[in-house]
């Protein structure tokens, strides 16, 4: 089997450099590649679309078709693992465990018996390890600026490298950290699965939703400058809102898969205790 | 001599990353383990994205973002100036599907270790065949 | 609104797995209706471009409103129209048929399940319409990322079948990255027909040979070509029945639809047979194929399993007939993707009836078979037929072509296989149908009291009704075999192959 594997990727590997010998050199500014669509991607940019951000640009308009699948790979992801992993466990019989907040006692609850519902208590499993209170505090801090640096990376994406992919990602870290750094049950209470789960549609739905809309307005399908009549602007103008709207989209469909697959690979889907 | 060395000098980024690629694949095909298998995945997808990265160099030019963008009145614009903004495009696609496919194929391997409790492919074979 | 039907295609379902993913957390019941009327919207669209491309010639869609080069183009000819109209009703049908099956074998996530389906759907008819070569890659990943998923849910060993699979699949669709990467970078274009128009003075560039060469092998991994196709009996045999019946049926076929339009767009006829002289050895990999799909094919005593080795040896048929290099060996191989889809979704949903009512499809669980399940039997019957190849069902006209290509191309070896391929065949289907029919029927289902003749338990109707349609394609599509190859397959060939 090594030997095999060794011949298969020598020889696919001395065809790839054979093939190379007619390359163009490396950072050649006469090559085909930089020659051929990519000066009129430059110079036309900023006259067609009014986003100096040459590679925002192309990424959502020029090629808006595309990203609008990548959204969608990036949501059948979040869709597999959620159909591979999720286990949707009825509460086990048995005796629960539960922590009290202020003076740390574990508590525990025979089957049957309740706990008086009050705010003091809160459900841990057998396997929790108290978090570490500097970590805590501090993430706590970070957090809401972290997520005010995504909003500020989604919303520049025009002026500066960033945009909906890496803003998203941002975002979803954001509550990953707060996941890791307390623990699953904390981050689920803030962001349910199930508002997470909708909104990861509703993310990529926006995307596909304005492509559509230019369609209803009778240009073809991602035709920005049909906006134009809903915005009351010219067609260029209304490209820049366009892909300003179908990155937002980008952006919250990102944010809410990757909290989605953190959930189901970190707890393999029972969403308990996670990491 | 200088010949073969003008040769080197100007392709040497693609052969470094096929270089990368096949032992990214060499590592999908031989190892046993199914991690090392994804992990071997991984090198191979992130290779191609580095080739395709690497051709939208350009000598002399700078990122793909306009200066003076909003300036009001018109600035001449050089292709020559600024590098080409295809590529980068094209892999930042790939990026996301290279970490979607990642994010399945640990899901998957998840599943058959729970089952299993190995992630030896030969084991697992030798399971499912004494079933 | 028939402008926008190339959109429509895509854009209805896609939509639509989306609002199911998010109905499903709100009301189970929502996601079935919305995925027939997807599935159905697609279909309407893609008979309706069919029709147009007939009458008006080859389709340029703008999308985002660029011209092509810039921006992507969709591009719908004779030969992606009927390749579209076969995939979307071939979806539609199944989708109707495994409601059933679904609901039985994976009873809490069936609204996921949906998304994936719908999601796989649009993923195919996008790969089939479109004009540029990175959007084929996203798609194809769509694709795969969909099947993977769903392939997975099934029982005991789908999971590392299917994580085998995934190797295979990404192990192919980074090749054809790569194949894409070297096109771009001796081009600088994306776009299939410009590429085309591009590449003529650089036909004698390593490059463009080594960039040929790689995309080929990309796809082969995808088809599930020999000796690349040990993934496609584990992967699609453990599956769900639903899934199966839909990827089996399909993915190969639209891959192999990839393979020709590289052969006719990208890099034209002349270059591939001419200037290549690849043709030949790839007939006798075509050759090995078969043989290897049919001997493999008589070992198993598994029905299910037993199909998917028949599936291999189809993929032979086509690559071989694809690269015969004339006339009568394309049209086999196009007229084959049609009936091949229609005959393995028809034996896929037998063996998906058989899977609802008994608990597996093994030789052994089939014995009498005729006597419970009787319209099943006989699909299964005009199936074997047709992918033996007897008249007037579909299945023969497209060996016939792709004799006579071999007979005219000189290739020999390839209609002696064809010929032992349709022996095995018979052999294989009479063996199944003689345990079906003539076997007495075995009492270990637990309701042996006392020797009553068993009652009829025939699977439902939703299941039955798509079934007896798809039979009934496979004998329809055999008689108007004339009408199709006349005025479809004939426009879809470039003149230049003769």
């Amino acid at each position: 089997m090594k030997i095999l594997g060794l011949i298969i990727a020598l020889s696919t590997g001395v065809l790839l450099i054979c093939a190379t010998v007619d390359f163009p050199g490396w950072a050649d500014p006469a090559s085909p590649a930089s020659t051929h669509l990519s000066p009129h991607f430059i110079e036309k940019t900023m006259e067609e679309t009014s986003v100096p951000n040459i590679v925002t640009a192309v990424l959502a308009d020029y090629r808006g078709y595309d990203t609008m699948y990548e959204t969608a790979v990036i949501f059948t992801a979040g869709l597999a693992c959620f159909i591979l992993l999720r286990i949707f466990v009825r509460e086990e019989p048995g005796d629960r465990l539960y922590r009290h907040v202020l003076t740390g006692v574990t508590v525990r609850v025979k089957e049957g018996a309740k706990l008086p519902p009050s705010e003091d208590f809160e459900r841990i499993d057998a396997t929790w390890t108290p978090p570490d209170l500097i970590i805590k505090t501090i993430c706590r801090f970070l957090i809401p600026f972290i997520q005010l640096f995504a909003l500020y990376v989604i919303a520049h994406g025009h002026h500066s490298p960033g945009g909906g992919f890496q803003g998203g990602v941002i975002l979803g870290a954001s509550i990953i950290l707060l996941a890791i750094s307390q623990d699953l049950r904390t981050s689920v209470r803030r962001l349910r699965e199930k508002l997470d789960a909708v909104l990861c549609a509703v993310g990529v739905i926006i995307y596909a939703g304005t492509g559509a809309l230019c369609l209803l307005l009778g240009l073809n399908f991602l035709d920005y400058s049909a906006l134009a009549s809903v915005l009351h602007c010219d067609p260029v103008t209304a490209r820049s809102h366009g892909i300003l709207i179908v990155e937002i989209g980008v952006g919250i469909a990102v944010m809410c898969t990757m909290i989605w697959i953190y959930n189901n690979v970190s707890s393999t889907g029972k969403y308990d205790e996670g990491l | 001599m200088g010949d073969l060395i003008q040769i080197v000098v100007a392709k040497y980024n693609y052969w470094i990353y096929i270089t990368l690629m096949m032992i990214g694949l060499y590592a999908m095909i031989v190892k046993n383990n199914l991690v090392k298998k994804i992990v071997g995945m991984n090198i191979f997808q992130t290779a191609i994205i580095l080739f395709y990265v690497s051709t939208g160099a350009k000598r002399g030019a700078t990122i793909p973002i306009l200066e003076h963008g909003h300036d009001g009145h018109a600035h001449v614009i050089h292709a020559a100036d600024y590098i080409n903004p295809l590529p980068h495009v094209l892999m930042l696609t790939a990026i996301v599907v290279s970490v979607a496919t990642l994010g399945v194929a640990l899901a998957l391997a998840i599943r058959i270790y729970n089952r299993h409790n190995t992630l030896e492919e030969d084991e697992i074979l030798a399971q499912i065949r004494e079933k | 609104m028939s402008q926008q039907y190339p959109a429509l295609l895509v854009i209805v379902p896609l939509l639509s797995a989306l609002v199911i993913s998010a109905a499903g957390w709100i009301n189970k019941r929502l996601c079935f209706p919305i995925a027939v009327a997807a599935l159905g919207v697609a279909a309407y669209s893609s008979i309706g471009l069919l029709l147009r491309v007939m009458e008006e010639g080859a389709i340029v869609y703008r999308l985002g409103g660029w011209d092509p080069p810039m921006g992507i183009a969709y591009y719908v000819d004779h030969l992606n129209g009927l390749v579209l109209a076969v995939v979307s009703v071939v979806a539609f049908l199944n989708l109707i048929a495994s409601k059933k099956s679904i609901e039985q074998e994976l009873p809490d996530k069936t609204a996921p399940f949906y998304a994936l389906y719908v999601l796989q759907v649009t993923g195919l008819l996008g790969i089939v319409a479109t004009g540029d070569a990175f959007n084929l890659y996203v798609l194809l990943e769509i694709t795969a990322l969909s099947g993977y998923a769903m392939l997975a849910m099934g029982k005991d060993r789908a999971q590392l079948s299917t994580l085998n699979y995934l190797y295979m699949g990404t192990i192919g669709a980074c090749f054809y990255l790569l194949g894409v990467g070297y096109l771009y970078i001796v081009t600088g274009s994306l776009n299939m027909v410009d590429i085309a128009n591009i590449l003529p003075p650089l036909y004698e560039s390593k490059a463009v040979l080594g960039a040929f060469i790689i995309c080929l092998v990309g796809v082969w991994v995808k088809m599930a070509f020999f000796p690349l196709h040990a993934w496609l009996p584990n992967a699609y045999t453990h599956g769900p029945s639903a899934a199966s019946s839909l990827i089996a049926p399909l993915v190969t076929k639209v891959m192999i639809y990839v393979m020709i339009r590289l052969i006719f767009t990208v890099f034209t006829p002349e270059f591939a047979f001419n200037i290549l002289a690849v043709s030949k050895p790839i007939v006798w990999l075509a050759v090995a194929a078969i043989f290897m799909g049919a001997i493999l094919a008589l070992a198993e005593r598994n029905l299910k399993k037993m199909l998917t080795y028949i599936i291999v040896a189809e993929v032979g048929y086509m690559v071989g007939g694809a690269w015969l290099g004339n006339r009568a060996g394309m049209t086999g191989a196009i007229l084959h993707i049609v009936n091949d889809a229609l005959m393995t979704l028809c034996a896929f949903l037998v063996v998906s009836n058989i899977a609802y009512k008994l608990k597996g499809y093994a030789f052994d669980d089939l014995k009498g078979l005729v006597r419970k399940m009787p319209f099943t039997m006989g699909a299964l019957v005009i199936a074997a037929l047709s992918i033996i190849g007897v008249p007037p069902t579909c299945g023969f006209f497209s060996k016939w072509f792709l004799i006579s290509g071999a007979i005219q191309a000189g290739q020999y070896a390839f209609m002696v296989a064809l010929l032992f391929s349709s022996l095995v065949n018979v052999v294989l289907f009479f063996r199944v149908i003689e345990i079906c029919f003539y076997e007495p029927f075995s009492n270990d289902h637990g309701h042996g009291h006392g020797h009553h003749p068993e009652p009829m338990a025939e699977a439902p109707l939703t299941m039955l009704v798509p079934l007896f349609i798809v039979a009934a394609g496979l004998i329809l599509v055999g008689l108007y075999t004339g009408d199709i190859v006349n005025n479809i397959i004939e426009f879809a060939i470039p003149k230049s192959i003769v």
